[in-house]
């Protein structure tokens, strides 16, 4: 049987792209941060874009810990969200309009998150990259880590746990 | 002492990122600190219920284990966090004030040990704990 062609480009990232904007755009906190989603394929980078208002630490000037600790939280459950809808994004069971309006779509939700401060953050943009190292039925297991100007020093890095959503449970 | 309290009172205020979230510092002094964060729509996490974002939550307490640490009678000056781990009970109630209260109970020359929890109007039922290390540095 032949192959059935190929999606052409512009439709397979208009798709993709929508999907990942409506994910961020429909969280306040995450636009109150700034926090912004660079995506190649499925894999997806956190860009925290500086602001006077994230600084923990005046003097030095430094990023406030609380701050750093959200953007990997945020990273962490963008990334685990996306990976757990992007079949059904694919397969057109969701649609962009949906991941913000429908209310059957349901996040992971934390449960546990231990953030290791290794440099205090610079006073500019940082990223961060979620790692899965499990995702089950109902918890999974996730790693991050950031960085500012070099990927190979790590300013932060942290690891959680969270609870899956449920799939609607059978009555009788 | 009094003057330690004062200036972490003022250190804490004078943060930017206290000031966009709107902390208020409501206790300090002896290695223990409360502080409040009222309920904001920018920092809603999830926009079909309006409950608040745990990152929020992480930043009042970590907030508030520093300005704990700050104002222990053995601590010196400033601090920063080495390690911190939060544990996300249930969700706070959509226009409830937080209220977080830590307690800096153990401070060596180099680390403070730090627990916290997060409260909103139900006192009883935390909605997260956190329990932290921290750096002790010098004037």
């Amino acid at each position: 049987m032949a192959r059935p062609r190929p999606e052409p480009v512009q439709v397979v990232k208009q798709r993709r792209d929508a999907a990942l904007r409506a994910l961020v755009d429909g969280v306040p906190y995450i636009r109150f941060l700034n926090i912004g989603f660079d995506r190649r394929g499925d894999e997806l980078t956190g860009v925290l874009h500086f602001d006077d208002k994230l600084i923990g630490n005046p003097f030095l000037p430094a990023i406030h810990g609380g701050v750093t600790a959200a953007f990997l939280e945020v990273t962490a459950v963008i990334t685990l969200s996306w990976e757990h809808m992007f079949p059904s994004i694919e397969s057109g069971e969701i649609d962009a309009e949906a991941i913000v309006t429908d209310k059957s779509i349901r996040f992971p939700k934390t449960i546990d998150f231990t953030v290791d401060y290794l440099r205090s953050g610079l006073p500019r943009d940082a990223y961060a990259r979620a790692f899965i190292s499990r995702s089950g039925r109902r918890y999974a297991s996730v790693r991050v880590e950031a960085w500012q100007d070099n990927h190979a020093k790590l300013f932060a890095q942290a690891s959680g746990h969270f609870l899956m959503p449920q799939p609607p449970r059978d009555k009788g | 002492m009094v003057d330690k309290t004062v200036l972490a009172r003022q250190f804490i205020e004078a943060i930017p990122h206290a000031r966009a979230l709107n902390l208020t510092l409501t206790h300090i002094g002896e290695g223990e600190a409360e502080i409040t964060l009222p309920y904001n729509e920018d920092l809603i996490g999830d926009p079909r219920t309006g409950v608040i974002h745990g990152g929020a939550i992480s930043t009042i307490l970590d907030t508030c284990c520093g300005a704990a640490v700050m104002s222990h009678p053995s601590a010196p000056g400033g601090t920063a966090t080495i390690d911190l781990r939060i544990d996300y009970m249930r969700a706070a109630k959509p226009g409830q004030t937080i209220t977080a209260s830590a307690t800096c109970y153990h401070i060596t020359r180099n680390v403070a040990f730090v627990r916290a929890t997060a409260v909103d109007n139900d006192k009883d039922l935390p909605v997260a704990t956190a329990a932290g290390s921290f750096t002790v540095e010098g004037k």
